[in-house]
């Protein structure tokens, strides 16, 4: 047996992630972490200490084997690695990139209590690219079960109950109101962040395992979620649709032309490449100096996104301080590096605009922080007679979103007193056999609580349908069809690889 | 139903009421089943196009087709009245969009319409015909050539006005002409609906403000998903935002601030002359289709 590693036997420093240069990368659209190299994987592997009481695999909202597919890695067995995450998570490439690790996995690893902690998200994402170059696909052995299983929403929280429902052996169809599935992973998340074509994978192996996507379809006003189950011949539904339906502030000046949503600048530019127009029709004249408000991951991506879109100016408006800023640390420092100037504690208090209409500045206020509110932190309280302007000619808000009212318009759903979807402790709606999680449960959350609500409220289903939660077998290997969606490694940065 | 992504929505026919004004008739069994009046969809004309709501001209559940018309004002509707034949597919057609409108209680109803907003209008006087309101419509076109379904008005309305802007055809005049005609006529009209341009409907919520009646307009803003995802559709209505998408179309014409949205509908206003000027010396260049296009 090998020697037992410590502490202090591994390498002490996280192995640290290739990077575009900030400027450099603030300019195109390409992936800003270009992705670990073998060298780099096989160091960070050796950094797991494979402690026995497993903290990671408990701080993972899916239950990933985390120390056996590091294991592996280590190995170089790297389908074998894959073999382990892709028991719990379809989707290694998509979580990879963008769980927010430091409160999940890394939060809670054993290295972390000394040294930094082993970059979990890191070989993750590693071990899903290198699946998508190699083309492996896992097509488990699927014994039909007989039930028809209808989801709503394509997110992730959809794609990952349809994964499991699958693997149960239903019958699985995913409606999509847009013209691709995706959901938030296409139209929200940048493709510097996560590119389309991993996410176009992604959709592929659940194709492949049998789930067919239905796009153009908005369910509510297409057809009901009762008319699912009635007409329709679904065994179960589950809801995925997302929170939608973004907050503005009220605020004088809203409603000048300049001033957007955070939802609305990422859809025209990441899903409808507004910014190839006019190759694509789709128009977003973005701003030369572009304020956003808010400072969450979403109003980060905003500020990126306007960076690379060639503005000369991008600010964050926030109106508490950078320690309450709920967006990711690594997001802060990203956009920090990247040229975003940040205008802590300042709210706004009026868009003002010219004659035309167009936005030409932001009057803001200065804050400072008060007691703690209601969500624990510091409430903050305007500072008299601190108003000043902010020269820009687009507004952008990143300030959350309320729940999307369609479901609520057209079915017998009950919804808790802000609008979402209620549901019992096992994610059951109040119809019968209709389950719900993710932002329309909870309101706006992350990718990776989307899909531990999908496949949470695929357990339920299956124990509803009366199916056994059995173990994984994979089926005989099957020859991969070349379909990758213009999947273009050398464009992502990787290097084409050759396993051993 | 558009199975993975690129749908084929089949134009089952195609009729042209101007050099400008063109129908569409789609082969949608499903959204002709699901359809009521007020409501519209969102089309994508080919995989690189933007998406366009349009409001629901008509849907027959038997035939399974809805019917769209459009006027060629953009690049995008441009390039449709180049395109697209009977056989020819639309890449996306997503819908039924938006709250229904509310038909039945009123037992006089004006149904206003002008120019592209004749369309739109035909569905709700249809509804309330069904709902045993007596029907009153009042057309408005440019001029006798461009007039279309007048046919179609009779057999729903009680008495139709038509009203051109040359007198070529009713009565010489805009269509708040006729209303008031026909307000005249009707002192116990209890409802009434406008469709047309923004600045139509402003003029006919103002006929119909001092006399009290409750008038519905149809709002047809800039949108991108149409579900309530981006916001880019929000309107003001009396004091507060509302997104037209899901909270409309349809909203008491006497609590929309109408500047607002003609300002909201120009914010894109240099991209689209930038995407026009870029798409015809593209036809230019390719010769065939500019002179196909010049056929309409």
């Amino acid at each position: 047996m090998a020697k037992k590693k410590t502490i202090r036997t591994i390498p002490q420093a996280r192995t640290p992630m290739p990077e575009q240069d900030p400027a450099a990368r603030a300019r195109n659209f390409k992936e800003v972490a270009c992705g670990y190299t073998l060298e780099n994987a096989h160091n960070e592997a050796e950094r797991c200490l494979q402690c026995p009481d497993e903290p990671c695999v408990r701080g993972c909202p899916v239950g990933i084997d985390i120390p056996a597919f590091i294991q592996k890695i280590a190995e170089k067995n790297y389908h074998g690695a894959y073999d382990v995450i892709t028991d719990t998570n379809l989707l290694p490439a998509v979580c990879g990139r963008v769980c927010p690790q430091e409160n999940q996995c890394e939060g809670v690893c054993t290295v972390g209590d000394t040294l930094e902690p082993v970059a979990i998200g890191r070989l993750e994402r590693f071990v899903g690219d290198m699946a998508i170059r190699e083309g492996w696909v896992n097509r488990p052995y699927v014994e039909p079960s007989g039930f028809r299983v209808g989801i709503v929403g394509s997110g992730p929280a959809g794609m990952a109950c349809a994964a499991d429902m699958a693997k149960a052996g239903c019958e699985v169809v995913v409606y999509e109101a847009f013209h691709e599935p995706g959901g938030v992973l296409k139209y929200g998340i940048p493709d510097f962040r996560l590119p389309n074509e991993v996410i176009d994978v992604e959709i592929d192996k659940l194709r492949e395992l049998g789930v067919r996507f239905e796009c153009n379809t908005l369910v509510g006003r297409l057809f009901t979620i009762e008319q699912m189950i009635t007409d329709m011949g679904y065994h179960a539904v589950f809801i995925g649709t997302g929170a939608g339906y973004p907050s503005f502030m009220g605020i004088p000046g809203e409603s000048l032309n300049g001033v957007l949503s955070a939802n609305e600048l990422l859809t025209r530019c990441n899903l409808m490449r507004a910014r190839d127009f006019p190759n694509f029709d789709t128009p977003l004249m973005p701003g030369r100096r572009v304020a956003v408000i808010g400072a969450g991951n979403t109003a980060m991506d905003a500020l990126r996104v306007s960076l690379r879109l060639g503005a000369e100016k991008v600010m964050c408006v926030y109106r508490r301080s950078k320690t309450e800023a709920p967006a990711r640390a690594e997001e802060i420092h990203h956009a920090g590096e990247e040229g975003v100037e940040f205008h802590w504690l300042t709210s706004p208090v009026e868009v003002l605009g010219d004659a035309g209409k167009r936005v030409r500045g932001l009057r803001c206020q200065k804050m400072e922080l008060g007691e703690p509110d209601a969500s624990g932190r510091r409430r903050p309280v305007p500072v008299p007679g601190s108003e000043f302007e902010l020269e820009c000619d687009s507004v952008v808000y990143a300030i959350g979103t309320n729940a999307n009212p369609i479901l609520g318009q057209t079915a017998k759903l009950k919804l808790n007193k802000r609008g979402y979807i209620e549901t019992d402790e096992n994610l059951a709606t109040s119809i019968a056999g209709v389950y719900a999680g993710g932002d329309i449960v909870t309101g706006a959350a992350t990718v990776i609580e989307a899909m531990g609500a999908g496949r949470k409220a695929a357990r339920s289903m299956k124990a509803w349908l009366g199916l056994k939660d059995t173990d994984v077998v994979f089926a005989e290997a099957a020859p991969y069809e070349k379909r990758r969606f213009g999947f273009a490694p050398d464009e992502h940065g990787y290097a084409r690889l050759r396993v051993a | 139903m558009g199975e993975d992504g690129g749908g084929a929505f089949e134009i089952v026919t195609r009729e042209d009421y101007s050099d400008v004004t063109y129908m569409l008739e789609v082969r949608h069994p499903q959204m002709a089943k699901a359809a009521q009046a007020g409501q519209f969809v969102i089309v994508m004309e080919h995989e690189h196009g933007e998406r366009i709501p349009l409001t629901i001209a008509d849907f027959d559940p038997e035939r399974g087709t809805v019917t769209l018309v459009v006027q060629a004002v953009g690049k995008t509707t441009k390039e449709m009245q180049q395109r697209c034949r009977e056989g020819t597919t639309l890449y996306a057609v997503v819908g039924p969009m938006g709250i229904p409108s509310h038909i039945g209680g009123a037992k006089k109803v004006l149904c206003v319409g002008g120019g592209l907003g004749v369309a739109p209008v035909y569905p709700q006087a249809r509804a309330y015909a069904r709902s045993g309101a007596k029907v009153i419509g009042v057309l408005g076109f440019r001029n006798k050539d461009v007039m279309f379904w007048e046919d179609r008005f009779r057999a729903v309305c009680d008495e139709l006005i038509v009203c051109t802007d040359d007198g070529s055809a009713g009565i010489k005049g805009l269509v708040t002409k006729g209303m008031e005609q026909a307000l005249a006529a009707h002192p116990d009209i209890d409802e009434c609906v406008a469709i047309g341009p923004p600045v139509m409907m402003k003029a006919c919520a103002e006929v119909t403000r001092p006399r009290g009646i409750r008038t519905i307009v149809s709002l047809n803003p800039v949108m991108v998903d149409g579900t309530g995802m981006c916001g880019g559709c929000r309107v003001k209505i009396a004091d507060g935002i509302k997104f037209a998408c899901v909270d409309g179309p349809d909203f008491d014409a006497h609590q929309v601030d109408f500047d607002d949205l003609m300002a909201r509908l120009a914010r894109f206003k240099p991209a689209e002359a930038e995407a026009m000027k870029k798409w015809e010396e593209s036809c230019r260049m390719k010769g065939g289709d500019a002179s196909a296009a010049e056929r309409y």
